[in-house]
């Protein structure tokens, strides 16, 4: 209730895409392209030990013999992989210690975007790790969490400072062949956040991070990696902008969650990279593998995500549940406007014993976009007493958008209980008609009546995030009726 | 405070009203009376600004303003309110957030300051209270599994709370035991007052018993065929519609 309770305050602010601005900072760019020289560069520039560089150098060779996979409802022209840069950061010869020594024009791009980096404003307790480009600039809250044991870091210093821990747990849930884009990332990725929640520890803040592309022609490739172990209990947010351009850029990220016995992981994602202009141009491609491993017995991963932006997504956070009695939680917001097109979903691989899993689909079509469920429910021989519920809801809004919902289902055990439910709707000329009456702007009456659409996912946001995530549904839809 | 002239409007081609001429001055309460099909709804609509009534002649003058230049949410912040035969569910939006929402709108569309969720909370409970609306209620989704008593009971509150300058209450009395026509009728009293003025559309007398009109209009077939006194209702109760023209009063 609380999360649809602002929701009118902040759509009336609704603009253009408020991010698409870039900032001037000079930059220093790995060379145009991507060889082996590349990847020996980048773990150069990040001062990797060597067992990081053959790590990658495996990946790269491996991928090198991959193919894009085409499989998802998505249209795009053949990407050139060589015709782009993996690394990007902004140039400063000695790493910032604390903010004081962080370009204070980085920090006005932050505040910009509307993030509170300095300390103070961070009373809320949100501990942010921004991103920009390749580099982690800076990680508020480092020593509080320190106290706790918690490790909050950029993973670049985590291979430095802590390599037994990214040894054990770097691509135990993505591995490195999984497919072409984790691949490449693993080749190429140049920063992200590493996570580590010691035995019993209740993480004492939210934990963040900020991703940002701001070169051209830039991919980024970040790379996220959490561990909670035993009894432990971490929420992490991560939120998503880029300025806008004129050609597509690539995003391929990697994120693996470990939760072990009794551990908690809930990882939220606000995405609003730029989706290109009216007619399509321009936007990000976000091709990015997420999934949790529900390692531990009663462990639990819930993702929930709020995806707005990007031209194309292909994202499919997923999450294994190998323990016995886990459970694995996916609530999903798609808004898909213009000329967007989203193939996203969930795979839940259910291999324990009791294990459940809850998926809670709400896509949004607008303008001329297409938006695709996709999402797998699997069933292993060994998995008693499964329970899945699935729910799948689609809102067309306009009639040039479509909607599709392709959910798989693989039961090898026949105790499962696996519950499917789908919708599509319109919104109705009559609740449009009823909201206005009562003195609603169309805009805010459709930002009014998907925010109702969304409400159970949005219940599920962290605070902060939901009031974010509101104003961005009505952002998103603008322009999309009348 | 309202002022219909001469007035025409088709629905997908098929002429509905076809000359209505009605003044409601401020602090009356009118009541339209007529058989099914004979425009009443339609009425209801054109003056509220609904899509696919178009009107082909006349004019509609609302304190000296044109409404028909007006939008459906500009005539609302203007202080026209319709409360709605069927209403309309609104899905995962609460009926305390759907309140906030229209209300502020309203503010900000007139150029006021907005209440915030203190003030608006205070608001609600005392607008609340008399038309039995708990605050259970409040938190559901608007009119989502709401019985007919509740429904109605919601729009009363959603105008208690806008404080409109003109109502249409549209058949508000259908889908009514007696015991909630009491409450809707009690709650729609409270907001009679000399700058308010309201249009009580129905097809029985039954409602004017609670909500005491100034004056009676028969609609028939698209016009206003006689004007009276509240007595003219228990006229109709006894003789029916037959004489104006419908087959049927039922």
């Amino acid at each position: 209730m609380a999360a649809v309770k602002e929701t009118v305050e902040t759509v009336g602010e609704v603009e253009k895409y408020k991010y698409g601005f870039s900032t001037e900072i000079e930059s220093e760019k790995a060379p145009i392209g991507l060889t082996e020289d590349t990847v020996r560069y980048i773990s150069a520039k990040k001062d990797e030990p060597e067992w990081m560089l053959e790590w990658r150098l495996e990946a790269f060779r491996r991928w090198k013999n991959m193919k894009e996979p085409t499989w998802a409802k998505v249209f795009y022209p053949t990407m050139d992989y060589q015709n782009a840069y993996y690394y990007a950061a902004p140039k400063q010869t000695v790493a910032p210690e604390s903010l004081d020594e962080v370009d204070p024009k980085l920090l006005e791009t932050y505040e910009k975007l509307g993030i509170p980096l300095e300390e103070q404003k961070m009373l809320a307790g949100v501990a942010v790790d921004a991103v920009f480009d390749s580099v982690s600039v800076v990680t508020t809250f480092k020593e509080k969490l320190k106290e706790a044991g918690v490790i909050f870091c950029p993973i670049s210093e985590a291979i430095r400072d802590y390599p037994e821990l990214v040894k054990k747990y770097l691509g135990s849930v993505v591995p490195v062949t999984d497919n072409f884009f984790a691949t490449l990332n693993s080749a190429v990725f140049s920063d992200g956040s590493f996570v580590y929640i010691p035995k019993g520890v209740r993480c004492p803040m939210e934990l963040s991070t900020y991703f940002r592309i701001n070169e051209k022609q830039t991919g980024q490739f970040e790379r996220t990696l959490i561990v909670a172990e035993e009894g432990s209990y971490v929420s992490y947010l991560e939120g998503c902008t880029a300025p806008q351009r004129d050609e597509n850029q690539l995003h391929a990220a990697v994120v693996e969650l470990v939760a072990m016995d009794d551990a908690e992981i809930k990882y939220s994602t606000v995405q609003n990279w730029y989706p290109g202009d009216e007619e399509g141009k321009g936007g990000i491609y976000n091709f990015v593998t997420k999934r949790g491993d529900c390692r531990g017995r009663n462990s639990k991963i819930s993702w929930t995500q709020v995806e707005t932006g990007s031209a194309i997504t292909w994202k499919y956070p997923s999450c294994i549940l190998r323990g016995d009695n886990s459970r694995g939680e996916f609530y999903s917001i798609a808004i898909s406007n213009t000329k967007q097109q989203v193939d996203s979903g969930t795979k839940m691989i259910h291999l324990g014993k009791n294990t459940s899993s809850r998926i809670v689909s709400k896509g949004i079509s607008a303008g001329g976009s297409s938006n695709t469920y996709r999402g797998l429910v699997s069933v292993h021989k060994k998995a008693e007493n499964v329970r899945n519920f699935t729910q799948c809801d689609s809102l067309l809004i306009g009639d040039k958008c479509s909607a599709h919902t392709v959910p798989y289902i693989e039961a090898k055990n026949p105790t499962a209980i696996l519950e499917h439910e789908a919708t599509t709707s319109k919104i109705s000329d009559e609740q449009l008609f009823y909201c206005m009456q009562r003195g609603v702007p169309e805009e805010e009456a459709v930002a009014l009546i998907v925010n109702g659409f969304c409400r159970d996912v949005l219940q599920q946001l962290p605070m902060e995030f939901a009031v974010e995530a509101q104003k961005l549904v009505g952002i998103s839809l603008e322009g999309s009726v009348g | 405070m309202l002022e219909i002239k001469n007035l025409h409007v088709e629905v997908g081609g098929n002429e509905i009203l076809k000359g209505i001429d009605l003044e409601v001055g401020a602090g009356e309460v009118h009541a339209i009376m007529g058989p099914n099909g004979s425009g009443k709804s339609t009425l209801s609509y054109v003056l509220s600004g609904r899509e696919g009534y178009e009107v082909t002649q006349g004019s509609i003058a609302y304190k000296g303003q044109d409404v028909l230049e007006m939008s459906v949410d500009e005539r609302a912040a203007a202080g026209i309110f319709l409360a709605f035969q069927y209403p309309i569910e609104i899905p995962g939006v609460t009926t305390m957030t759907f309140l906030k929402t229209a209300l502020n709108a309203q503010r900000k569309a007139r150029g006021e300051e907005e209440l915030d969720a203190v003030k608006f909370l205070k608001l609600v409970r005392e607008k609340a209270k008399p038309l039995n609306v708990t605050d259970e209620m409040l938190k559901r989704p608007l009119n989502v599994g709401f019985s007919g008593g509740e429904k109605k009971r919601a729009e009363i509150l959603q105008m208690a709370i806008l404080e409109p300058w003109f109502a249409i209450l549209d058949e508000t009395d259908s889908g009514l035991d007696i015991d909630a026509l009491k409450t809707v009728s009690e709650g729609v009293n409270a907001l009679r007052s000399p700058e308010r003025s309201m249009l009580v559309i129905t097809h029985y007398q039954r409602l004017l018993d609670y909500i005491v009109p100034d004056k009676v209009h028969v609609l028939s077939k698209g016009r206003i065929v006689k004007t009276g006194g509240k007595e003219l209702a228990l006229e109709l109760e006894k003789s029916g519609y037959a004489e104006y023209g419908a087959d049927e009063a039922a």
